[in-house]
């Protein structure tokens, strides 16, 4: 079927998914720059496009535990988020992915307070990110939109029932209009299939019980388990990417590489960057410089083994983290350099911080990273664009 | 009765003499529909799911402390939604169950949040007016001059400072359709009127008192005695609020009418180790205060059930 483009930003994208997916539940608390999700999926349910039970409620506490109970009550159940909003579910993230709640979030990334500050940067995305949860990223309006209703596949799956955060850059991405191919409602229908609940609590002559105390005999087993789901979410992720290919013909990979095959030196990043990044690429090969970039579209499960792959032989690895470890490594850098461990030879390895509290980060300043490792001026921590 | 379907079973760690397991019992004999049971963490939760072994019999979920309503309505949402699709056929009804301190203190704001967008469920609240899971800490339902771990008898402070707050009126206050106080003493109260909260239409809340044996400081025989004997001295008077109007009802009403006596609180703090420290002479001004308070209380309720 043909599809005609559109002009969307990315949290209308998100919205849109869900119209299409029709979700049974959708719970959720409005915070910037997430809002225009549940405002525009507000829309619908108020016109009647969608059949989904909608709830707002008092707190993201509130949100993200009614979409926990409705996913155990056996409703295909969606919410989103940002920032200091994903903090104050955070005791509720941990309960999500030990329950096994294959629910789907929409993390519009914007930084942790304080100072306040509504811009993007990781901060939350990272913050969360040993929460037991399936994490993916999007470099543009067009794979948010994707993730969102591939997020399903991934978590519903037989092998995984873990919950996902769909991730895309807060303003960059949530509020930047793109152009964009939606995919016919039928197909999103059919790709996402019928929910098939798992062990439901409203099958009411099959009583079970959820949330059980767990004593130190049975919890470090019951995490284990969920380290074979993450485990077994690569594999599905992949399938899942190829089964997504066939209906658009959009091609995804664990880690998308740019420019690495030949390169000497290349960058790792997440998000709308890898895009400026590729901009950067392509104006320092023009100038001869072997130069590439890769981003782990999916980060959690961590796809190490692609990692490593992707960076062999390299000469240098610039590592950049849209967040700042105080008192520490920034986690995609520790993430890159541990699955690097494996290598005979393990490339040259810098960590760049950038962007934090939304500093744009563009191609000039982008340029530097590849410049500073070809120069041998990178040093071991770079803080890109910091004005001291 | 006694013939309906056991959906809590026998063989739960629950403490001798605990009220909870009674009021829960009793609260889902007060309806032949199925339920599905949300429960706040707490001594409730951890004595009846130790894994791999469950006393329920009907579908159950905890999720954490503050957050029960919020859980039960999330139960509730996805039944709305199926429902309409015609995946589910069955009236069911929803009903959470959680302490005081996943009431009054850290799930009041869920709470709050639920009533408000008038999900179609019943919250229990069972008060046992501290938090006695993590070993008798005060909560915002604590009496005053109760002695708790965090509120403890000194020589300078006489345990808990500050009376209680009063629940159940905040949450008539939300103008949902059935609030009530109820004892467990008092079978045929609790289940009529919690009979009332599960057919409602929108949110019902039901608070409980619950004798606590090891946070009181009692024998565990003298669990419904104790029931009593809270209501009888008004510390907990039984009524209802249904759709704003308040009503008196069992003992309480009796008091009202004169036909039963109004026992003064010494004999409910005497009865209670927890209270011990107050029969010293240095706190009698503080009794005084107490009785003074639960008196002001019991009048302006008996005000709004003539109104």
């Amino acid at each position: 079927m043909e599809h005609k483009d559109i002009a969307i930003n990315g949290d209308s994208a998100i919205a849109m998914a869900w119209k299409q997916i029709n979700p049974d539940v959708c719970a959720a608390y409005p915070i910037t720059p997430q809002t225009i999700i549940v405002e525009r999926f507000s829309d619908y349910v108020a016109d009647g496009e969608v059949s989904t039970e909608f709830v707002c409620t008092e707190s993201e506490h509130s949100a993200l535990t009614l979409c926990i109970a409705s996913a155990a009550a056996g409703a295909r159940t969606v919410t989103a988020t940002a920032s200091v909003g994903l903090g104050y579910m955070w005791e509720m993230l941990g309960i999500a992915s030990g329950l096994r709640m294959p629910l789907t979030m929409a993390v519009s990334n914007r930084t942790l307070s304080a100072p306040i500050n509504i811009h993007c940067d990781h901060g939350d995305a990272m913050a969360s990110r040993d929460a037991g949860w399936l994490m993916i990223f999007a470099e543009n309006v067009q794979e948010a939109y994707d993730n969102a209703i591939i997020a399903l596949r991934i978590a519903e799956h037989k092998d995984v029932q873990l919950p996902m955060m769909t991730c895309l850059d807060g303003f960059i991405l949530t509020h930047a209009i793109e152009r964009m191919t939606p995919i016919d409602t039928h197909d999103v229908k059919e790709f996402v299939g019928e929910y098939k609940p798992v062990y439901p609590l409203l099958d009411l002559k099959n009583p079970v019980t959820y949330g059980v105390m767990d004593s130190p005999d049975f919890f470090y087993e019951h995490r284990y388990q969920m380290k074979m789901a993450m485990d077994a979410a690569l594999d599905v992720t992949e399938k899942v990417f190829k089964d997504f290919a066939k209906m658009t013909g959009r091609k995804y990979s664990l880690v998308e590489e740019y420019k690495c095959d030949d390169a000497d030196y290349v960058a790792v990043c997440l998000g709308s960057t890898f895009g400026t990044m590729k901009a950067t690429v392509d104006i320092l090969r023009k100038e001869g410089k072997k130069v590439g970039v890769m981003m782990p579209r999916l980060y959690r499960p961590l796809p190490s083994k692609d990692i490593a792959k992707a960076v062999k032989g390299k000469k240098g690895v610039a590592v950049m983290d849209k967040f700042m470890t105080l008192g520490g490594y920034s986690p995609l850098y520790e993430d890159v350099v541990a699955s690097a461990v494996c290598l005979d030879k393990m490339p040259e390895m810098y960590s760049y911080v950038y962007g934090l509290g939304g500093r744009d980060a563009r191609v000039d300043v982008l340029k530097t990273v590849f410049t500073d490792m070809i120069d041998k001026k990178a040093k071991k921590v770079n803080y890109l664009g910091v004005k001291l | 009765m006694s013939k309906s379907p056991t959906r809590l079973t026998s063989g739960h760690r629950l403490c001798a003499g605990c009220g909870e397991g009674i009021i829960v019992r009793q609260v889902l004999m007060a309806t032949d529909k199925p339920v599905v049971v949300s429960n706040a963490t707490g001594c409730f939760e951890v004595s009846t799911s130790i894994y791999p072994y469950t006393a329920w019999n009907v579908p159950w979920i905890h999720t954490a402390f503050g957050n029960a309503a919020a859980t039960c309505a999330g139960t509730e949402a996805a039944y709305q939604a199926l429902k309409r699709q015609g995946k589910i056929k069955e009236d069911v009804r929803f009903v959470a169950f959680a302490g005081d301190g996943g009431t009054y203190d850290i799930g009041f704001q869920a709470l709050s949040g639920a009533l408000e967008r008038g999900h179609q469920m019943m919250y229990v609240c069972m008060n046992n007016e501290a938090y006695m899971n993590t070993g008798i800490q005060r909560s915002g339902a604590t009496a005053l001059g109760a002695s708790t771990t965090t509120s403890p008898a000194g020589s300078v402070i006489p345990g808990k400072v500050g009376y209680p707050k009063d629940l159940t009126m905040i949450v008539a206050s939300h103008n949902i359709p059935y609030v009530a106080q109820v004892s467990p003493h008092n079978w045929r109260d609790m289940i009529a009127k919690c009979g009332k909260g599960f057919e409602c239409k929108g949110p019902a809340f039901i608070n409980a008192m619950s004798p606590c044996p090891r946070g009181w400081r009692t024998d565990p025989s003298d669990t419904i005695a104790l029931a009593l004997l809270s209501v009888e001295t008004c510390v907990w008077p039984l009524y209802e609020v249904e759709n704003g109007n308040y009503r008196l009802t069992a003992e309480s009403a009796k008091i009202a009418e004169g036909k039963l006596a109004k026992r003064p609180l010494t004999d409910w703090l005497n009865a209670q180790g927890r209270f011990k420290h107050l029969m010293k002479d240095k706190w009698r001004d503080l009794i005084e205060d107490a009785q003074a308070d639960i008196d002001k209380k019991w009048e302006r309720l008996q005000k709004l059930c003539k109104l």
